[in-house]
């Protein structure tokens, strides 16, 4: 029996269930609060900051001018048409985002923090805002900054050999023109840090939500400038990151300063304000695609013109290129696609920086490919799900016009199981009776891979001046036979720590309650590089195995010396170095002692301490999502009424594990498809800034899922696990999306948009009702 | 602003005294004040629910009650659900069910489906739907918290027989 493929209750929650997690704001006693002052506009020249008085004791307010010797935030991208803009800790001599701190406040208490930052005026010459595509891109716009006069801060172009010939062989030529609104992740906790300084030893410890200390740390001491050695990063409970919490900012750069100037304990908790502000944005792109498609419905080529709008920063350390980049890059999804055209533009504009938010470019892309599908399908007279049977990727290893390599995967038979699993005849009879009753019922399809669990060479690939990729796992035994396992990895609610716990029992032969993951912590881990872009099963998980059979190799060698036996015939099994077919048995506590207490007898170094590393290529877990929707024409709202997920990620570890990786992620999928909108009026105020305003979904919104697995083996994860993180928010958009351009058919109503709120579905409805008048004449 | 009140009330069962700040919020006193930091504050708009606690027996937005507000009620919070090491059925139930990822919503979620059970055991599934869209979770897609929550309805009719207990 393995532990692996057990739904095993997960070793984190015990503390969490009885309200004994430590989130940020639980570390923030003795310390003094700071609260930032913020630009209340989105681009203008600072003129000057007015500072309050400020009675001895009340406190203090820090200004750009004050941060003597600290650098900018830089993140390098070594491409040709990367455009490096720095972005400082405080805004010195101009804004170019509203809710760009500028000043920072320090005081006893939270509340009085805020009172004194409230009462920083900041005089701001006011520059017209430059917000949009349209703006950032018009002849002779401003610059939004001066290292990059076009607005544009990276851009990717390609053309195959063979695409103008093929698209002139097309039937036919399908456009889209689809955009994807300005979306947040949305953490449930905030950001926040407290940075205390240790008088003892000069050291600074900085305990932040974040998913990636290690390489948090190495930003801030190069930007601070301070030896990285004097830092020590904790990520401790993180209340949820999605991609929010990678990057490097300027608030956690003023608090590791704060600390060593007043040599003292500073916290910073963000509000959720602040958090829609000036944390991180994402989704907001504009593909215009033509798909040349042949008159069998066989895809021939595609043109794309891809813009993201990265805001006013570049994240560090992925950069700006990370959404347009991999637009670009992952464009042709699960599909053949033999010739290409691409070009994709990383905008920037005065909004507050985009960084990675789960599926990245994906749940976009995937809408784009999945629309052009349905449309194909409908102009050539083809099932939407026999068009995709003739493009789907059916021959592995693939290659991508853009040099992307598929490993084996199972797109065209989970797409086979999910169509199968609904039964589309049926819904189709119940959608037909449905109208005659006024009711519109739809149905859509989504087939998507997702990449995931790439090292370095990925990364290197990208032009990353830093290149991320790989983990480091340092295992040990104690003499009493628990085992630690020291990760660098970062996991924030993800159940690693219960996962890896399983792969290690299977390994060594003990419970996995036996087996403490320590994780998010500088000085008690090796270096590694966090969690996010599904990669923590398949990288720390490969490295944790080798670590751990590593070990496992050193407790039968001390076995087989113990026992009188050669080593290849002992096994570890439910606590015990066995010999089979003989009745030997000894407690792996009794090895684990005796490694560390009678080394002498093995000729062996002491204890058992062993480590792993892993970089694999990456590997493409795939599903198929299928989505039922109801809409009511009156309102314009959705419901969801059917979800079906047929996922293939390789082994599961912890099936539960996998399917709330999948549950969540289609939850945040289908926020993202009908009601998260991040809306800047013209002047660039931002007017959705608090959750009544912008609309993750709630329990009455998100359906219960039908889940089914599929395993194909890629040899590119040791474990036999793919990742399965972001899937559920990359395939979700386009299932719903697809359901409601279904549902409205009758309509002829096109749906172009993310979110499909009530409002733009009901202004579809209108508009197409006043054009069309085949429609029916009362909606 | 720093005038502090004396307020007396009930905590998860014990009688205390407390000072308060006037604009103090409920949340910020049991965080700060009695280091009850099981509470957690997610938006401070009374949006998101994170912070719900029992007020005399009814979930409400801790981060939008003062707690000069609690003089002379019972206050209960996530650290008063388990008995000692005992679960209670929710958390219990919670555990089991996957019901949680990240945890931070979870202490509010938790004392919601508490109070609204409480008050009525017998909810039918679209009821326990319709109380637990009160509050946001991120991280779950909510399917395994209603699952929990529905599970340990049963239990919790069933009666207090002894809870078996994990290890």
């Amino acid at each position: 029996m393995t532990w692996i493929g057990r739904s095993l209750p997960r070793l984190e929650d015990p503390s969490l269930l009885k309200g004994h997690g430590t989130y940020v704001a639980d570390h923030a006693d003795g310390a003094l609060h700071v609260a930032f002052a913020r630009s209340p506009l989105a681009a203008g020249e600072i003129l000057g900051i007015e500072l309050p008085e400020i009675a001895p004791g009340g406190g203090q307010v820090f200004t750009a001018a004050d941060l003597h010797g600290v650098g900018v935030i830089r993140p390098v991208l070594n491409r040709p048409d990367y455009r490096a803009v720095g972005q400082p800790a405080l805004a010195a001599g101009r804004v170019v985002f509203p809710g760009q701190a500028v000043a920072v406040a320090v005081a006893r208490t939270a509340a009085e923090a805020e009172d004194l930052a409230e009462q920083v005026f900041i005089d701001i010459e006011p520059q017209d805002p430059i917000l949009t595509f349209d703006a950032a891109l018009a002849e002779g716009a401003r610059a939004v900054h001066p290292e990059a006069p076009e607005n544009v801060l990276v851009e990717g172009n390609l053309k195959t050999k063979g695409f103008d010939e093929a698209v002139a062989q097309a039937a036919v030529v399908i456009e889209l023109d689809l955009r994807s609104r300005r979306q947040s992740a949305v953490p449930m906790e905030t950001r926040g840090g407290v940075a205390s300084y240790d008088r003892a030893t000069g050291r600074v410890t900085l305990v932040a939500s974040v998913q990636m200390p290690h390489m948090l740390r190495t930003g801030l001491a190069d930007v601070v400038g301070m030896a990285e050695s004097d830092l020590r990063v904790i990520a401790p409970d993180v209340g949820g990151g999605f991609g929010q919490k990678m990057s490097l900012f300027p608030e956690y750069v003023v608090l590791v300063w704060l600390a060593r100037k007043l040599r003292t304990k500073v916290a910073w908790i963000e509000d959720r304000r602040e958090n829609f502000l000036a944390s991180a944005h994402s989704r907001d792109q504009a593909f215009f695609v033509r798909g040349a498609f042949s008159a069998e419905g066989r895809l021939l080529a595609l043109d794309a013109n891809l813009k993201s709008n990265v805001g006013a920063f570049s994240c560090y350390p992925v950069t700006c290129g990370v959404e347009p980049l991999m637009a670009f890059g992952e464009l042709p999804g699960p599909y053949v696609v033999p010739e290409y055209r691409g070009r994709s533009r990383g905008v920037t504009t005065n909004t507050c920086m985009m960084a990675p938010y789960r599926g990245v470019a994906r749940p976009m892309l995937t809408f784009t490919m999945e629309r052009l599908m349905e449309k194909a399908a409908k102009a050539l007279g083809l099932d939407a799900v026999e068009i995709r049977r003739r493009n789907l990727i059916t021959s592995f290893p693939h290659r991508s016009p853009t040099g992307v390599v598929y490993d084996e995967g199972s797109y065209l038979q989970a797409m086979e199981a999910a169509v199968a699993h609904v039964d589309v005849p049926a819904f189709r009879a119940r959608q037909a009776r449905a109208r005659t009753e006024g009711r519109y019922l739809g149905l859509g399809v989504s087939v998507f891979s997702e990449r995931t669990g790439y090292g370095t060479p990925v990364y290197a690939q990208r032009g990353m001046g830093i290149v991320p990729g790989y983990e480091s796992v340092d295992l040990a035994m104690d003499p009493s036979g628990n085992v630690e396992v020291r990760i660098g990895s970062s996991p924030h609610g993800q159940g690693l720590k219960t996962a890896l716990a399983q792969l290690v029992a299977d390994e060594i032969g003990v419970v996995p309650d036996r087996v403490r993951v320590i994780a998010g912590d500088t000085d008690a881990t090796p270096y590694g590089w966090g969690t996010f872009a599904s990669r923590s099963m398949v990288i720390a998980g490969g490295a944790t195995k080798f670590a751990a059979e590593a070990a496992a190799d050193k407790l039968k060698a001390i076995a087989a010396k113990m026992m009188e036996v050669e080593v290849g015939a002992v096994v570890l099994d439910e606590g015990y170095a066995r010999v089979p077919g003989t009745n030997k048995a000894t407690p792996i506590p009794d090895l684990a002692r005796a490694a560390h207490h009678q080394s002498q007898r093995f000729g062996l170094e002491a204890g058992i301490r062993t480590s792993g590393f892993y970089d694999p290529g990456g590997t493409f877990s795939n599903a198929c999502h299928i989505c039922e929707v109801e809409v009511d024409i009156e309102t314009g709202g959705v419901k969801i009424l059917r979800f079906v997920v047929v996922e293939d990620a390789g082994v599961l570890i912890n099936p539960m594990i996998v399917d709330g990786q999948i549950a969540g992620g289609v939850a945040q999928g289908i926020g993202n498809a009908l009601y998260e909108e991040l809306i800047y009026d013209e002047d660039g105020n931002l007017l959705t800034t608090s959750l009544a305003d912008y609309l993750p979904p709630t329990a009455l919104e998100v359906p219960d899922l039908e889940i089914l697995h599929m395993e194909t083996i890629s040899p590119e994860s040791v474990t036999k696990a793919k990742g399965v993180g972001e899937g559920g928010t990359i395939g979700a958009p386009a299932a719903v999306l697809n359901a409601v351009a279904d549902a409205l058919a009758p309509f002829g109503v096109e749906i172009d948009e993310m979110p499909a709120t009530p409002q733009k579905i009901r202004l579809a409805i209108r508009n197409m009702a006043i054009r069309n008048t085949r429609a029916p004449a009362d909606v | 602003m720093s005038d502090k009140i004396k307020i007396t009330l009930t905590v998860n069962g014990t009688a205390m005294t407390a000072e308060v700040e006037p604009r103090r919020s409920l949340a910020d006193m049991l965080r700060d004040d009695l280091r009850l930091t099981g509470t957690h504050l997610g938006c401070e708009h009374g949006v998101c629910g994170a912070c719900t606690v029992l007020v005399d027996g009814k979930p409400v937005r801790s981060c939008l009650m003062f707690g000069v507000q609690a003089n002379g009620a019972s206050v209960r919070t996530v650290e008063g659900l388990a008995d000692g090491d005992r679960l209670h059925p929710l958390q219990q139930a919670f555990w089991e069910n996957h019901g949680l990822q990240c945890g931070f919503c979870t202490p509010g979620f938790l004392m919601l489906a508490a109070g609204a059970l409480e008050e009525n055991p017998d909810m039918t599934d679209e009821e326990i739907r319709d109380v637990l869209s009160s509050n946001l979770c991120r991280c779950t897609g909510y399917q395994n918290i209603v699952k929990a929550v529905r599970l340990a309805a049963e239990v919790m009719k069933a009666g207090p027989a002894p809870q078996a207990t994990r290890s």
